[in-house]
């Protein structure tokens, strides 16, 4: 739906976007993370067609959108409906007129924008505030009448730009649920440009993360938590920290395998013959699958390598944090401790 | 030795008001003009600035250097200096038109200002808003720009009415009529303290009613 090809955005002798490639696919939900300053914004600004990229191509829907006149151009923005950071709605308007904006500025009808507004404030649910200022309402509130008025002209891509920064966690994920029933609903493309990870993880089916200007990692969300050495994966999955259990070997335990059992853990520690503790866990779903990390507390004289093998077999990776023999140390050290 | 009487008070309002009614008529022309010049001055300010919609150096920089030149001096040199200019419109150098034109270029140099700040209050996000969403730029300034700053707009424009009225009194030099022509004529030549008092009264009530008028505007505008 959305092909960006070796995007290269630049500001004189500084390179802001270079080379960017992204695909992303009818009715999927994009997201684009990075650290501030990596390059997301001028990305976002290049979706929509704010900015000019400097080099690359940004095709929607099979067309180039970076070759077009000044005038076709203000007709391809229309293209892709945009959600803003806090909404940036007209303070002197109200909820009702916002979203009428664009389309009384694309030349609808009165009548045709009446029923339009209407439908649209129903499906963000926000029609009982129709005539209440961007003041008289929270910001999730503010924000569904954004989506609402991203949504005005009909786009075929809604770019979101830190939509949900700045909400609290009840209204972000009223937001994101929103987002995922339009998907759902209208086959709309989404991307979404966030640095909360939560987002990525809650809603996003693949995922592209933004450094110094270049995507270092891209991918399914759901095959990017399963990947060994990934930073990505790491941040978009941490693992809790977890306290080191007493006479217990630490392990690290990634999902690796999509169809690990629910049941796997109790099935692992009667193949061992021992109890397996939980230290700390994220289990999520990811799509039809489940991904999770988890740090396991085993028994020092286990072998290595049969509980590698024993677990490899439930379809996760599991690798030991510290050396069995200091473990038993500290074990034999605390005892003298404490006989002494 | 000559004893100065001032006006009788019962015959003030026989002076005041006619000269209230042409200070009110020269303020509302001149208003008139400074809106339709000043205002679409200050946008275009505003928008060939960098941070505009469509920044040009060369033309912001023109414009904004001819805006300051109206505000740079004092009104009483300004009308002094423009008298070739006001002759050769109207063909007299005193007298109510002769007052129009040096009002019209300060009140618009001053307005331009007023309208530029008004205007670079509105948050750029709330152009990308326009931009993204397929608007022309012209619906940006005018459904956007001037919309969004219209509170700021109703401020100023309170303020450049009370200058006005300030500038009229001073345009009783050149005999425009109106209350300050009263006061410079009966309050000063003559030293009649009445009429001088009357005029004082009613310019001071004259803004205050303004100026509340005003402030009662804005907040209504705002939301």
């Amino acid at each position: 739906m959305i092909e960006i090809a070796g995007l290269t955005k630049s500001y004189g002798a500084t390179t802001v976007l270079d080379g960017i490639d992204l695909s992303v696919g009818q009715a999927q939900i994009a997201a684009v993370v990075g650290p501030s300053g990596a390059g997301k914004s001028t990305l976002a600004r290049c979706i929509n067609l704010l900015e000019r990229p400097t080099s690359g191509t940004i095709a929607v829907d099979g067309q180039d959108l970076t070759r077009l006149s000044r005038r076709d151009l203000r007709q391809a923005r229309r293209q892709i409906g945009t959600v803003f950071q806090s909404a940036n709605l007209l303070r002197r308007r109200t909820a009702a007129q916002n979203v009428a904006l664009p389309m009384r500025h694309a030349g609808l009808s009165e009548a045709e924008t009446r029923r339009r507004v209407g439908d649209l404030l129903e499906r963000v649910g926000m029609r009982h505030r129709a005539n209440h200022y961007p003041s008289q309402l929270s910001g999730g509130q503010r924000q569904r009448i954004g989506i609402a008025r991203g949504l005005a002209l009909d786009p075929a891509v809604l770019l979101a730009d830190e939509a949900t920064s700045g909400l609290d966690p009840d209204s972000t994920r009223a937001i994101l649920d929103l987002l995922t029933e339009l998907r759902d609903d209208l086959g709309l493309t989404v991307v979404v440009i966030t640095h909360e990870m939560d987002v990525v993880r809650s809603i996003a089916d693949v995922v592209a993360q933004l450094d110094h200007g270049r995507i270092v990692e891209q991918g399914a969300v759901a095959d990017v938590v399963r990947r060994s050495d990934s930073g990505l994966s790491r941040a978009l999955l941490p693992l809790p920290p977890a306290p080191g259990a007493e006479r217990l070997r630490t392990w690290n335990v990634r999902y690796e395998q999509d169809d690990v059992s629910p049941v796997w853990l109790v099935q692992a520690g009667r193949e061992l013959d021992t109890d397996i503790a939980v230290l700390a866990a994220l289990v999520e779903a990811a799509g039809e699958s489940r991904v999770g990390r988890l740090a396991l507390g085993l028994d020092p004289h286990l072998d290595d390598r049969r509980v590698t093998e024993v677990l490899a077999r439930h379809g996760v990776v599991a690798e030991p944090l510290e050396p069995p023999e200091r473990v038993l140390l500290h074990a034999v050290r605390d005892a003298g401790a404490g006989a002494a | 030795m000559t004893v100065l009487l001032g006006t009788p008070w019962p015959d003030v309002p026989d002076l005041l008001l006619p000269a209230l009614g042409e200070t009110l008529r020269m303020v509302a022309v001149v208003m008139g003009v400074v809106v339709l010049v000043g205002g679409p001055l200050g946008v275009l300010i505003f928008n060939t600035s960098p941070l505009g919609l469509t920044p040009h150096r060369l033309v912001h920089v023109s414009i904004s250097w001819i805006a300051n030149l109206g505000r740079s001096l004092p009104f009483l040199v300004l009308m002094a200096a423009v008298i070739p200019v006001t002759k050769l419109v109207f063909g007299t150098t005193i007298g109510f038109q002769a007052a129009l034109i040096p009002m019209s270029i300060a009140g618009i140099a001053f307005f331009a200002r007023l309208t530029e700040n008004a205007v670079r209050e509105v948050p750029r996000e709330l152009l990308d808003v326009g931009l993204a969403g397929g608007s022309s730029k012209r619906q940006i300034m005018t459904s956007i720009q001037l919309t969004e700053a219209l509170p700021g707009l109703a401020a100023g424009l309170t303020l450049n009415v009370i200058a006005m009225i300030e500038y009229s009194a001073i345009a009783g030099a050149i005999g425009s009529g109106g209350v300050g022509y009263l006061a410079v004529n009966y309050g000063y030549r003559r030293f009649d303290d009445n009429i001088m008092i009357a005029c004082i009264v009613l310019l001071v009530a004259l803004v205050q009613l303004i100026q509340f008028s005003g402030d009662r505007i804005v907040r209504a505008l705002t939301h």
